[in-house]
């Protein structure tokens, strides 16, 4: 079978928004059949079957953990949809909630009848107000349309669908960080277990997935977990969207199989890196990940090809540097970036990130040692595994390996007085004093 | 009488807050919306504003601030009526996101964190904002302004100037 792209196939068409045109696509016909012929535990069984993995992160497969949500609950239960979006280098969850917000809603509904649910939360970046109104307008039209609300799609099934407005702070893209930003808190996420599928928002059982990750299930249903699983690699299958950004010729988001080569990737779909220049090191899967070099782009965009190449595939948010780029910069940027999203909570991280950002400024402008490099290994490691969520091995995963694999750039702005841009902007300044700047 | 009691959500704008609280479980859950239309009915979020929400909603001022605080994205009391976020993240520093905030910086004379003496414009780096293929990219207020050359900084700030009747301000 030939690929056939479902995310966005239609994205220049100018209402390809609205419910009009979804529906004159066969939208909402899958939903429909969920709601009204299928069973729940088929559903279940059958996206385990199609071996679908979140697409938010972490690659958790889908169906099981909706096998973790009680069957029986004297308590409701919920879902809760990740639309924060904020992992650098991702926008594309984006695209399906601008252009595509019905489809998002489709998988909504099959979800919620797989597990049982009758309210979906959607967490989305308070940034994206765009995003957020189309949403709510596709949600206002369902409604009216008895697309959702007490008898979905005429069926006895329940469902109301809220969008519920982020604030801008990264930590909330963290699902129990999420959870407790819904609740109305400061969005500091919690110790797992208990895991958010037994004891999640309000207490109650809650199913934890990405945008992208819902958008998938109409298409699973459609053409069935074996064709699906004939998408790409068996292991981790599926229609996917790669973000790419930097300096290529031609950033942007595509819809590609899982697998697809990362040189590719570059190479022709984003137009090469830009400006004729040379390819100098690429992080695959949002800055979280570990970094790649030039050599070792020639690998499979897809979770277990990425994970045995020492990164991730993580949120697909593809950042490239050209041959000028200063890892030591851009090692730079990327802490600024954690420690300022650190909730604070585990000492490990706050410090961590803390120290780390601390360590890149000062050999960027030209006070760093020799020993400052081994300090990073070394803060790395009191950080990776250690605190209640993620984000500290998200930081330490890309400081450590860009160390590691672009040492020479490091030696060289320690030995010259900082990174090239600094010296370039400081030509008087060679060394010491500036650390303290 | 003390600055609260002025303050007030309008008839339309208390709707939107019951209906809120129609679609939690919890009074508390209606927080974030609901600092949302404050924010909308008010045009910032300062002191006297948290208190009227909490005062609304019979929840701690103490929380609701601390709530505020923590995240970045509420208008805060004192930005400019245009608050340029410039967009500061790998992506958009890898094309050219730091010579738009000079480029800023020059045409207002205010730094990162500034406001302009006339009122009309407040300077912010920013984490990433989910639109890296178009780096770089500043949100001002809730717009995006994506793919931005440094003509096209002056073009807003001047576009900005108009629309607030101010040319030249
Ligand atoms: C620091 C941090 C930030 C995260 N940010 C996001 C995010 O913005 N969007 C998202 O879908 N998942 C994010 N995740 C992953 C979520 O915790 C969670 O695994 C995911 O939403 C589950 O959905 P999925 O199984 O469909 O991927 C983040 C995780 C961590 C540790
Ligand atoms: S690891 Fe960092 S972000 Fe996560 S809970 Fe701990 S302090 Fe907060
Ligand atoms: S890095 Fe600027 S929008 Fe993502």
């Amino acid at each position: 079978m030939s690929f056939r792209k479902i995310f966005t196939p239609y994205i220049h068409e100018d209402k390809c928004h609205s419910l009009k045109f979804y529906r004159s696509n066969g939208g909402y016909e899958q939903a429909r059949k969920a709601l009204n012929d299928w069973q729940p535990d088929d559903l279940i069984e059958t996206v385990k079957a199609a071996n679908l993995r979140g697409r938010g992160g972490a690659g958790f497969p889908t169906g099981v953990k909706w096998g973790f949500v009680p069957k029986q609950s004297d308590k409701p239960k919920y879902l809760a949809v990740n639309a924060d979006e904020s992992e650098p280098g991702t926008f594309k969850d984006r695209l399906i909630m601008e252009k595509n917000p019905h489809l998002l809603l489709e998988g909504i509904i099959i979800c919620c009848k797989a597990v049982g649910i009758h309210h979906a939360y959607i967490y989305i970046r308070g940034e994206f107000v765009f995003g957020a109104n189309r949403l709510q307008n596709a949600i206002d039209r369902a409604y009216s349309e008895g697309i959702l609300g007490e008898n979905c799609l005429g069926s006895d099934f329940k469902l109301d669908v809220t969008v519920h407005r982020g604030a801008g702070a990264y930590i909330c893209g963290e699902e129990t960080g999420m959870l407790t930003s819904i609740e109305g808190d400061r969005g500091q996420p919690k110790l797992k277990p208990p895991f958010p599928a037994v004891e999640g928002l309000f207490g109650c059982p809650t199913v934890v997935n990405n945008v992208e990750t819902l958008a998938n299930l109409p298409y699973i249903l459609e053409i069935g977990a074996e064709e699906y699983r004939k998408i790409g690699p068996e292991n981790s299958p599926g229609p996917k969207l790669f973000c790419v950004s930097g300096h290529v010729e031609k950033p942007g988001v595509f819809e590609l199989p899982m697998g697809v080569s990362l040189r590719t990737l570059i190479d022709e779909h984003a137009g090469g890196v830009w400006k004729g220049r040379k390819l100098k090191a690429v992080i695959p899967g949002g800055s979280s990940a570990h970094v790649l070099t030039a050599d070792e782009c020639d690998v499979a965009m897809d979770i277990e090809s990425l994970a045995a190449a020492g990164t991730m595939l993580g949120s697909a948010g593809v950042i490239v540097m050209d041959e000028t780029t200063c890892m030591v910069d851009a090692l730079l940027n990327i802490m600024r970036f954690y420690h300022h999203e650190s909730c604070g909570q585990c000492t490990p991280c706050r410090e961590g990130t803390g120290w780390l950002e601390k360590i890149a400024h000062r050999i960027a402008v030209g006070g760093g040692r020799m020993e400052d490099l081994d300090l990073v290994t070394e803060v790395c490691d009191r950080m990776v595994g250690k605190t209640i969520c993620a984000l500290a091995d998200a930081a330490a995963f890309p400081a450590e390996s860009i160390v590691k694999k672009f040492r020479e750039d490091f030696v060289a702005a320690i030995e010259n007085g900082g990174s090239p841009a600094w010296v370039k902007r400081h030509p008087a300044n060679t060394g010491g004093a500036a650390a303290h700047v | 009488m003390t600055v609260t009691e002025t303050l007030a959500f309008s008839d339309e704008a208390m709707k939107k807050y019951e209906w809120l609280l129609s679609r939690y479980p919890t009074r508390k859950a209606a927080l974030l919306p609901t600092l949302r239309i404050a924010e909308s009915e008010f045009g910032e979020l300062g002191v006297p504003q948290m208190k009227y929400v909490a005062d609304l909603m019979e929840i701690p001022p103490a929380t609701v601030f601390g709530v505020v605080t923590f995240y970045t994205h509420y208008r805060r009391a004192g930005v400019g009526k245009y608050h340029l976020q410039v967009c500061s993240t790998l992506s958009c520093a890898l094309r050219g996101s730091g010579d738009v905030v000079s480029r800023v910086t020059e045409r207002l004379g205010i730094g990162v964190g500034e406001t302009s003496d006339c009122g009309l414009f407040t300077l912010s780096k920013v984490e990433c904002l989910g639109s890296c293929d178009t780096a770089p990219v500043i949100q001002c207020n809730d717009d995006y302004h994506e793919g931005l050359s440094l003509e096209d900084v002056d073009a807003l700030i001047e576009q900005l100037r108009q629309e607030a009747g101010k040319g030249g301000a």
